[in-house]
């Protein structure tokens, strides 16, 4: 191993920590950056209730607390822990995806969520974080000559298309996507050939229309209802247009904190969720998007970071599958309110009003987190100690 | 550490290429950011500041109801409406003053305005007035100029020709109230836009409501439309066929009378609802147009509950119609064999107490079928005492009592068939064995709907399938109509030979000399009816009244008078209908609900009769010609 050992890592180096340690190697900086951004939605929702901490702020900041004590939580557990019950969360997931998905069947209609009475438990989530860490349990103990193997890849391709087809069934198919392309991130990471995936993404446009044929006419138009949403009249369509005026209008400085025009007005659909950066563009201009975009760049870059210093195969693919999925999410969410990318339910990470994912991305940073905290401890093949 | 070495190198160097992709997607975002704020800032200024683009919602037509031969139950019709839109009035106060020297406006119609104004987004027109007459909306349109804000619209409101005719089937539709906004529909925001507040109209509303279209339009700073943009029009409501026969539902209306009652006629295979009728009835055009004070207090105050329909609402003792049950139950559980036979001297005892017969000198020895045809209560007595009421009541429930039917009309009461664990929780005292035999001829705690006893004899008529009724034709799935897949009723899991021997028993009561309905049979060949009739007593008879001889029903305030029911199916020999007619405080099952239920019995048969034979004569003049298009 030719590896320049830093003093503190040799202490790491070791099977077990003790918790106090453990708590001196969280990294404040990464929560400095997640606070910072989280803080620009409380004071952007601050604004879209009019310059109130009701109905919207005050509820954020609380989750936001709620979710910064699950992440130290979720950090300071053994990343063995994580790699060892990984296909138990994957088994669990695929369950209550399947469970959502006959509820809705018999009640008529989409439901996407298990309602546990505190709080509305959406599968689809825990599903995102349960993929990557099930990939990463595949990929851990794998050769670069096992990866090259194409039986090898067929269980871990069956595992992620198994759920994405339950989600695409309920139907959520941003969701959908989202699983299917951080799952692809992580694939290409563990050194999947590149020709793979041409092949793949080949095969799956061939089966499109097969696919089809087996949809009711109901689905189909739905289907086509998402991929066109202009032909929802009501819907997408003038939510947009609104958008980029909005944005537009905000130019290069934006009109002000608490002074954007067509949020107040209500010209804005859901300024406190989806299009929550819509109204911020418009207040704070391209200075003020530049400087969020900026904050989740860096929130990136830490990330990679994390997963380029980690010494596991299994710690440095779920750092980068977790950044991966965070990116998607705000980058799919820019791309729909500027107009680049169609209208699909994603929010805003962090920011965005909204509990279940906020909990559920600060669960996937605490992930992370866990992954730095024992970026030196080796593991094997199995998850035990390193033999 | 197996070539842990590669695989970090390989990682790092994917690592690159996958942050060098994402690199590429910020740029993107970037670049469309600067786009949008720098580039074209100007023209999103303007164009938020200035010309702000708004949006119109069309309101599509609200889709049909029609009967199950497509009679117009709900229709549509022109209605001229005067709106003001309060963004582009100087001052509402001010415009409202100035119609209200045109048209006649209420003090109450100008503060629902107001509150309607502040509630709403400023550009969204608000309703002041509706049906509007021709002179109106001239005198309107006339002094335009001085009215600033105020536009007239064409709009459509609802109208049901029957009027009173399935008024309860139907429901009504009114204007959204606060509460009612939960379906996130933005249509519900449009001025006066109506949605269904009860009966089908509630339950299928969103299918009858369709999709709104939308006009885009350019409006500049005052608000005046300068330009479409773009139209989309809507998709009108899915219009609805209901089982219901409008003719056969207007001959039952007028068979019940001015009585408290209700008639459900269903189909027992398919679980269709033919007639259902609730009297008295309201016109539901009321509701759309407005009620006034006196009118709603009139309403909704009259003791003969005129809104409520009692056919799913209104729930009653069943009486001895409730005793097929507890010969079903006792059957199954071999508490008794069709040949025993127990003694009626007009009364029996338990323990300390009488419990009495309606018959005074008692049916002497009576076995089953001859015990329904009397509808003797001693040996009812006896047989559910010996089977216990729980297993009655769990008979009871798999035929349809004391659980709601699942009917597609919104407010069905599910009735109440009373158990231990029922009584323990309720009123928190234990079963008394008394209550056992009280239980047993309907009367007690026990509590059904009309409709409820309708499903109860179908069920008994179609050798046990658990149909459910339904009002509307089709299935609505996704707001559109899908036909209904063939039905496959479960089972109540009793076995035929206890339904036979209790067929046979209904065949007595009514066709059979002695039976309690033998003088409202049907003579007509193949037509005849099987029944029950039953005589639910509301209040209870003293001992001092019995010694001094029971007062008449008739004498009594009508409060205190007894239920009449009568259920029953036909044809007899091959069942396809079941009836259930219950006259509040009517009197006496045999005198007053058999023969209403005799003559709405024997006109559904006339007139599916009448059907069939000018089917086949259509059949007939068509076989050789080209007859396709008809049908």
């Amino acid at each position: 191993m030719l590896r320049p050992t830093p003093r503190l890592s040799s202490r790491l180096n070791r099977t077990e920590m003790s918790w106090r340690e453990k708590i001196w190697q969280i990294n404040w900086s990464l929560i400095t950056i997640l606070t910072a951004i989280a803080s620009v939605g409380f004071l952007t929702l601050y604004s879209a209730a009019k310059g109130s901490l009701e109905p919207w702020a005050i509820k954020q900041m609380v989750r936001f607390a709620m979710g910064i004590g699950i992440m130290i939580a979720v950090a300071v557990v053994d990343l063995r822990f994580w790699m060892r019950h990984a296909y138990v969360l994957y088994g669990l997931s695929i369950v209550l995806l399947i469970a959502v998905d006959l509820k809705g069947t018999i009640g008529m209609g989409a439901q996407r969520w298990i309602d546990l009475g505190f709080i509305q438990l959406q599968p689809s989530e825990i599903m995102k974080i349960a993929m990557i860490l099930t990939l990463a349990r595949y990929f851990h103990g794998a050769t670069v000559q096992d990866v090259g193997r194409p039986t090898f890849l067929i269980p871990p391709l069956l595992m992620v298309l198994l759920p994405v087809g339950l989600v695409m069934k309920q139907p959520d198919l941003g969701t959908a996507m989202m699983v299917l392309m951080s799952s692809g991130a992580i694939f290409f990471m563990a050194g999947v050939r590149l020709w793979k995936f041409g092949i793949l993404l080949g095969a799956g446009a061939g089966a499109v229309p097969v696919a089809w044929q087996f949809l009711h006419d109901y689905q189909k138009k739905r289907v086509i209802i998402f991929m066109n949403p202009d032909q929802d009249p009501l819907g997408a369509g003038y939510h947009i247009t609104q958008s980029k005026i909005a944005l537009g209008s905000g130019g290069i400085f934006g009109k002000g904190y608490m002074n954007g025009t067509q949020a107040g007005l209500n010209f804005l659909p859901e300024k406190q969720t989806d299009f929550i950066f819509t109204m911020y563009g418009e207040e704070w201009g391209l200075m003020g998007g530049l400087f969020l975009l900026g904050l989740y760049v860096l929130l990136t870059a830490f990330g990679y970071a994390i997963a380029m210093r980690c010494r596991s195969q299994f710690g440095r693919l779920v750092a980068l599958g977790i950044t991966t999925t965070f990116f998607l999410y705000f980058f799919i969410n820019t791309a729909m309110v500027m107009g680049l990318v169609p209208v699909v339910g994603v929010p805003l990470p962090l920011i965005s009003y909204g509990g279940t994912a906020m909990l559920s991305l600060l669960f996937g940073w605490g992930l992370v987190m866990s992954c730095y905290i024992h970026r030196d401890l080796p593991i094997g093949r199995r998850g035990g100690h390193d033999d | 550490m197996y070539h842990d070495n590669d695989r970090s190198k390989l990682f790092s160097r994917r690592a690159l290429m996958l942050a060098g992709g994402k690199g590429a997607l910020i740029s993107a975002l970037v670049a469309r950011m600067y786009y949008l704020q720098v580039i074209e800032a100007d023209r999103y200024t303007m164009l938020s500041e200035e010309n702000r683009v708004s949006m119109r919602l069309l309101a599509p037509p609200r889709g049909l109801i029609l009967d199950r031969n497509g009679t117009a139950m709900a229709v549509n019709q022109h209605n001229y409406r005067v709106l003001v839109v309060s963004e582009q009035a100087p001052s509402l106060d001010y415009t409202l003053d100035a119609l209200s020297q045109i048209i006649s406006l209420g003090d109450h119609d100008r503060a629902r305005v107001i509150k309607e104004a502040k509630r709403r987004r400023s550009f969204v027109p608000i309703t002041v007035r509706e049906n509007l007459s021709w002179e109106e909306v001239a005198r309107i349109e006339v002094n335009a100029p001085d009215l600033p804000g105020v536009l007239i619209d064409v709009g459509q409101s609802r109208y049901y020709p029957l009027e009173h005719l399935g008024a309860h089937i139907l429901g009504y539709v009114a204007a959204v109230s606060e509460n009612d906004q939960t379906n996130n529909d933005p249509l519900e925001e449009l001025p006066g836009f109506r949605i269904g507040k009860a009966g089908v109209e509630k339950i299928y509303d969103m299918a009858l409501r369709g999709r709104g279209g939308t006009s885009q339009e350019e409006v500049n700073a005052v608000g005046r439309v300068m330009r479409e943009l773009e139209r989309r029009e809507g998709e009108p409501g899915v219009d609805l066929t209901l089982t219901l026969d409008m003719r056969l539902q207007e001959y039952a209306a007028q068979r019940l009378g001015d009585e408290s009652a209700a008639a459900v006629v269903m189909d027992i295979h398919t679980g269709e609802v033919i007639v259902m009728a609730s009297t008295p009835s309201f016109d539901p055009n009321a509701f759309n147009r407005g009620l006034t004070h006196e009118e709603w207090k009139e309403l909704s105050t009259n003791p003969l509950a005129p809104l409520q329909n009692k056919a799913i609402s209104g729930t009653f003792a069943p009486g001895s119609t409730f005793k097929m049950m507890v010969a079903i139950a006792a059957m199954e559980a071999g508490a008794i064999s069709p040949e025993q036979t127990v003694l009626c001297r007009g009364h029996t005892e338990l323990g300390s107490i009488k419990f009495h017969c309606w018959k005074k000198g008692g049916h002497g020895s009576v076995d089953l079928v001859n015990a329904l045809k009397g509808s003797c209560d001693v040996y009812f007595y006896e047989i559910a005492r010996r089977v216990g009421f729980e297993k009655v009541a769990e008979v009871a429930n798999r035929f349809g009592l004391g659980v709601p039917t699942g009917i597609d009309l919104p407010n069905e009461r599910s009735g109440l068939i009373p158990n231990r664990a029922w009584k323990r929780k309720a009123l928190g005292q234990p079963w008394h064995p008394g209550e056992t035999l009280i239980n047993g001829i309907g009367q007690g705690y026990c509590l059904a709907t009309p409709l409820q006893l309708a499903v109860m004899t179908a069920r008994i008529a179609n050798g046990g399938q658990q149909v459910i009724p339904h009002v509307a034709r089709d299935m609505i799935v996704e707001k559109q109509a899908i036909l209904r897949a063939e039905p496959a009723w479960k089972s109540c899991g009793v076995s035929q030979r206890s339904l036979t021997l209790v067929r046979k028993g209904m065949n007595a009561v009514s066709n059979e000399p002695g039976g309690t309905a033998y003088r409202a049979r049907i003579e007509q060949e193949g037509m005849w009816l099987s029944g029950k009739t039953g005589t639910a007593q509301v209040r209870r008879i003293t001992m001092r009244e019995r010694e001094t001889g029971v007062r008449k029903n008739e004498d009594l305030p009508w409060k205190e008078r007894d239920h009449a029911l009568f259920v029953a199916y036909a044809p007899e020999d091959a069942p396809r209908y079941s009836i259930a007619v219950v006259v509040e405080h009517g009197g006496g099952g045999s005198a007053v609900a058999a023969p209403i239920a005799r003559d709405i019995m024997l006109e559904v048969q006339k007139r599916e009769r009448a059907r069939v034979a000018e089917q086949q004569l259509h059949n007939h003049a068509c076989s050789g010609s080209d007859c396709k298009d008809h049908g």
